[in-house]
């Protein structure tokens, strides 16, 4: 098996998205999953001489990281004063040292297809978005993808609800119409 | 805007009531009377198809994006640990 080697200034481009999304299935909240992929980051940096070569960069910092989602766990639970995690991770005391590469499980980049789709359809809706007149635009975009609640519109564009809605259905039939033509 | 009892609805009033549903706002009532109107006007059933799909890829797109990091965060990530790195 080749040598692998560590070369820190390219981890964040190569492998955030991946280390994040890995994150954030587990542990459901976009803030704390930041802060662990950083810390990873970090403390993949000040362990550096500890790599041995023999596993590749993504797995050794997903093993790394892998600690960091337990120790969030660890820390969440005691707040509530309980549960003490034991684990065994390896009968035979020789590979001591040895076990976070040696038990990662690496399921290779499963998502990569849906990304490159998604990033695609984002576009896409942007794309559609831009065509649309301005107002139009900021109200549809407050609305479906941002979440706002309809009294909170019309105040902030001192319209009526009625008005609102017209606006609202004037935008969904446009971007229906362009994502017709655009995506299906 | 005032309330109509009557279960038979225009397809202006249809195609307000199929925004709103968009947003989960429309009441039971309301709901009622779209699907009846649905039931015999093609051409809300098409619009009511339509919306339901934009609807549906756009918080498909909403529920996938929020699994990636956005730009700016990467940005500030990056910062950050070009700082430490350079310590």
């Amino acid at each position: 098996m080749a040598e692998h080697k560590l070369n820190p200034n390219t981890w964040i481009e190569k492998y955030s998205d991946y280390l994040f999304n890995y994150t954030i299935v587990r542990v459901d909240d976009r803030e704390i999953a930041k802060d662990i992929v950083q810390e990873t980051f970090f403390a993949g940096l000040r362990s550096m001489k500890n790599f041995k070569g023999e596993a590749s960069e993504r797995t050794w910092l997903i093993s790394i990281l892998k600690r960091k989602i337990i120790d969030h766990y660890r820390k969440i639970n005691s707040n509530k004063g309980k549960a003490e995690v034991r684990m065994a991770y390896n009968s035979d005391a020789d590979s001591e040292g040895d076990w976070l590469e040696e038990r990662v499980a690496d399921p290779y980049a499963e998502n990569a297809e849906s990304k490159i789709e998604n990033n695609e359809l984002g576009k896409a809706i942007h794309n559609c978005l831009s065509k649309l007149p301005e107002k139009q635009a900021t109200i549809f975009r407050m609305k479906t993808i941002d979440g706002f609640d309809t009294e909170t519109i019309c105040n902030e564009f001192d319209i009526t609800a009625s008005n609102l809605w017209v606006i609202i259905h004037r935008a969904r039939t446009a971007m229906a119409a362009c994502m017709e033509k655009n995506w299906f | 805007m005032k309330k109509n009892y009557n279960l038979f609805i225009p397809c202006d009033e249809a195609q307000h009531v199929c925004d709103k549903s968009q947003y989960k706002e429309a009441s039971l009532f309301e709901k009622i009377k779209l699907s009846l109107h649905l039931a015999f006007c093609k051409v809300c059933l098409q619009y009511n198809r339509k919306n339901t799909k934009l609807t549906n890829i756009i918080s498909k797109n909403n529920a996938q994006e929020s699994l990636y990091l956005d730009l700016n965060e990467k940005n500030s990530l990056q910062n950050m640990f070009e700082r430490e790195l350079n310590r």
